[in-house]
């Protein structure tokens, strides 16, 4: 290789090696994620046609009007938020004693092992385990025939199937390893010595646990809760298979605008403006957030 | 005086039967002679296996599935190959961003990418195009950052001078990775496949988006579970996939360890 000119030098930086080798990858992200975002971002400002999946090149905002005013997608937009709240909050704080767990106390050469034990469920087939949960909690399901033939209940309990809590539930399922693996990650940072110095300096095991560990393992429950928290309002297969399209949630009526009713601009308009919003959401937890941890110090 | 952590222990196999439950109840069901998916249960039989294997509709999804997660798998290893190597062996501007749009579908909800490559596949090509083609190129996207995690901690590992000693011995870029790297990391590239296959043969959102009239499994399932008739057949259909993704995961996992055993890397355990 010629390294007397500046091409041939600069062929032999690990920049261009590194850009050389990512090139491909970042490419195909290029092409195949940011440019159709885009797409969505520019379709959400066109006009819908009259034809099967027609749009007109014709700039509007009125799809952000109806988006934005119409009463039933602000509803439905509330009601996901309120959902993915939920599902996060009990995921997370379901999630941090098992991570604390096998951080703590489990010994190092089989902590791999639990960690494959919780992923094992996530990977596999995520619409049966939701359809699942529906026969769990359902009107006969496992839950109301066990009770009653223990005789415990005489007729099915309803408030524990076609409701919020069932999808929260089945939500929280769905997502538990993405909230234990980043605690976990965290909470495995944390010099252990730090605890040891808090007890030595007078600390009862809980306000260790309050002053030390927490405030370490903050970063590992923020990633935890953006990363249950955005999947989640995107989520229209667990509000349709357990609440049987009674309860939608916003991503119902997206999957709807874009497969069914046939409104690409209007589907692409609320599917940006959910995104903002729980983009927007995201930022001032991890701004309350970055204020908790700073007090904390 | 060290907490023994009792109460901890308890409560994380309580969240382990919670996590196992639904799988654990699907072949009841399956076995269950019975045409409600109710307890109590009715008696042991095959029939929803045998009802199984008549099914032409099944038996294309099937194989419609098979074609789409191994293409996935190959395109989302190989892009992952380039990602980790990239990202762990060279420094470069703006590397934190080009790995943060690579990895960005797994934040994003799946919806998202589903509805956004839809819209282009209509706007460029039309409706003819979706299909399998599209369906694999929608997988490999998402795919690839699950691959990416886990050849990352292959690559990592990995001992810069052992490279610069095949350079020394006269060898070129190429050969170096193939006779030095490449057998190092072989463990984690198979461990990529089988996570990635996985990952392709249960997804829905965007096989259901972007199919066209081509129907995977998952797509097929989802059909049929509006259907009461049908749901115990699809128990036993469930049945088998999953016990195929187990199988596969845990081959999956033996490969990732060796993989990073093999490099000399601590493992820090999961795919994440």
């Amino acid at each position: 290789m010629d390294i007397k000119t500046r091409w041939g030098r600069f062929t032999r930086t690990p920049a261009f090696n590194g850009y050389a080798m990512i090139s491909p990858t970042a490419f195909y992200a290029l092409l195949l994620l940011a440019a159709p975002l885009g797409t969505v971002v520019y379709l959400s400002f066109m006009t819908d046609g009259a034809g099967v999946r027609e749009v007109i090149n014709q700039p509007t905002i009125g799809n952000y009007l109806t988006a934005w005013t119409d009463p039933i997608y602000r509803a439905l937009m509330l009601r996901s938020l309120f959902v993915s709240t939920l599902v996060t909050l009990a995921t997370v704080i379901l999630a941090f004693p098992v991570a604390y767990y096998i951080s703590f106390f489990v010994t190092p050469n089989k902590k791999s092992l639990w960690l494959f034990l919780i992923t094992i469920p996530f990977w596999t087939s995520y619409l049966v385990r939701v359809f699942l949960w529906k026969v769990i909690l359902g009107f006969n399901g496992v839950i109301n025939s066990g009770l009653i033939s223990l005789g415990i209940i005489e007729d099915p309990l309803t408030w524990i199937n076609v409701n919020v809590g069932a999808i929260v539930v089945t939500l929280a399922h769905a997502y538990a390893p993405f909230a234990i693996l980043p605690i976990f990650v965290a909470l495995e940072k944390i010099d252990r010595s730090l605890l040891e110095a808090g007890r030595d300096l007078g600390e009862t095991a809980l306000t260790t646990f309050w002053r030390v560990t927490l405030p370490l393992a903050m970063p590992g429950v923020v990633g935890a809760v953006l990363i249950v928290f955005i999947p989640t309002v995107g989520d229209y297969v667990t509000p349709d298979i357990i609440g049987g399209g009674k309860i939608p949630l916003i991503a119902n009526v997206i999957q709807k605008l874009m497969l069914g009713i046939d409104n690409m601009p209007l589907g692409s308009s609320v599917a940006v403006s959910a995104m903002l919003i729980v983009g927007a959401a995201a930022a001032i937890f991890v701004l309350i957030n970055a204020r908790f941890l700073k007090v904390k110090k | 005086m060290k907490p023994s952590g009792k109460g901890l222990w308890l409560y994380a196999i309580v969240y382990l039967a919670f996590l196992y439950a639904p799988i654990l109840l699907l072949p009841l069901f399956a076995f269950n002679d019975g045409t409600i998916i109710a307890f109590p249960l009715k008696g042991f039989t095959l029939h929803w296996f045998e009802v199984m294997a008549e099914k032409d509709q099944l038996h294309i999804a099937v194989k419609n599935s098979l074609i789409v997660a191994s293409a996935s798998a190959v395109m989302s290893t190989i892009l992952a190959i380039f990602a980790a190597r990239a990202s762990t062996r060279y420094d470069f501007k703006g590397k934190g961003a080009i790995i943060g749009l690579i990895m960005l579908p797994l934040v994003l909800p799946e919806m998202i990418v589903a509805m956004a490559l839809l819209v282009v596949v209509l706007q460029v090509f039309g409706d003819g195009a979706l299909g399998l083609f599209s369906m694999i190129a929608g997988h490999s996207l998402i795919c690839t950052p699950f691959a990416i995690a886990i050849l990352s901690g292959a690559f990592q590992s990995l001992d810069k001078s052992l490279e610069e000693a095949a350079y020394d011995l006269g060898e070129d870029r190429i050969s170096a990775f193939r006779l030095v790297i490449l057998p190092l990391v072989l463990p984690g590239i198979i461990s990529s496949l089988l996570i990635s296959f996985t990952i392709s043969m249960d997804e829905f959102i965007i096989a259901n988006f972007l199919g066209g009239t081509q129907q995977t499994l998952p797509v097929y399932i989802y059909s049929s579970l509006r259907f009461p008739k049908e749901i115990p057949v699809i128990m036993a259909v469930a049945t088998g996939l999953v016990a195929v993704s187990i199988c596969l995961l845990i081959i999956a996992e033996y490969f990732r360890r060796r993989g990073v055993a093999k490099t000399g890397g601590k493992d820090s355990g999961g795919f994440l």
